[in-house]
């Protein structure tokens, strides 16, 4: 496993890897989204249903990409390895993103289904806030300090200190009365819903997955290749 | 059979699914220009004349 963390076998190994991934995104989501569209409507929720397939595929992300940052930031603290800070890094601006399509669409479910865009006193609701302004406070942490090696430190104990708040979010709906539904894919007795939307779902679930895979390995290679444009200009300003 | 006619709820469903789409396109476009961006200007200090 630590053999893929020297930054010139990693870029070797994932070359040929991106372009997979991106292929199967683009894939993925076109039969999702075609499948979305010819499930029925639901009995009781009708077309709002399809709000799901974009809203928990967007939730889902957004845990799994902090998840992905707070693991990367760990490793980053304990070894100290420029690779695990690059995937920190990486992983943090989709995972923003995929968060704040989590709430937006979910208010856009919750007007027409509970009659309100918002409710502040719904745990669900309030962590997935939290965890949106761990990625705000993650970013604008990295952006506020100059020196790249600090803001790494700093931003990798902020980021691992909010790997506490997804445990939170995932069984808040168990632990608390919420307006928001409990879960209905992963729980003890198997998904407790019809195949005529199990289906799209899973579909979309593993679209939106390849899409975060694709951009976050990009994304690495990206920051792995600019740290080194970096060390280039000074090591020339130097010898100039 | 494809449906596209959200009845009563389109003002609802479309901003979801246009939303989404806006945001995983702008997150794929700033992936794919950066990493040319980057590339690019690695492979240009590379391939600069060492004086």
């Amino acid at each position: 496993m630590f053999g893929l963390a020297n930054p010139d076998r990693f870029l070797r190994f994932t070359r040929p890897l991106t372009p997979v991934l991106w292929g199967l995104a683009a894939v993925l989501l076109a039969a999702a989204t075609w499948f979305s569209f010819i499930a029925p409507e639901d009995y009781q929720q009708g077309d709002t249903v399809r709000i799901m397939f974009v809203h928990v595929p967007a939730a889902t992300l957004g845990l799994m990409a902090y998840a992905a940052l707070g693991v990367s930031s760990f490793f980053a603290l304990v070894f100290r390895h420029p690779l695990a800070d690059a995937a920190a890094r990486a992983a943090a601006l989709p995972g923003a993103a995929f968060t704040a399509l989590a709430l937006v669409t979910g208010s856009l479910w919750g007007k027409p289904m509970w009659g309100a865009w918002w409710a502040w006193g719904d745990a669900r609701l309030m962590s997935v806030l939290i965890l949106f302004l761990f990625y705000l406070g993650y970013m604008a942490l990295r952006a506020s300090i100059d020196d790249e090696a600090k803001a790494a430190r700093a931003a990798a104990v902020l980021g691992l200190v909010g790997l506490i708040n997804l445990p939170i979010v995932k069984f808040s709906v168990d632990w608390w009365n919420t307006l928001h539904q409990p879960a209905s894919l992963l729980r003890a007795d198997g998904p407790s819903m019809s195949a005529v939307f199990l289906t799209p779902l899973l579909m979309m679930m593993a679209a939106w997955t390849a899409l975060f895979l694709a951009i976050w390995l990009t994304s690495i290679r990206t920051e792995i290749i600019r740290r080194r444009v970096l060390s280039i200009r000074a090591r020339r300003a130097l010898e100039a | 059979m494809l449906d596209l006619d959200m009845g009563k709820y389109a003002a609802f469903v479309w901003p979801a699914w246009g939303l989404s789409a806006v945001v995983l396109a702008a997150l794929t476009a700033r992936a794919l220009t950066s990493a040319r961006r980057w590339s690019a200007e690695l492979k240009r200090l590379e391939d600069e004349p060492r004086s």
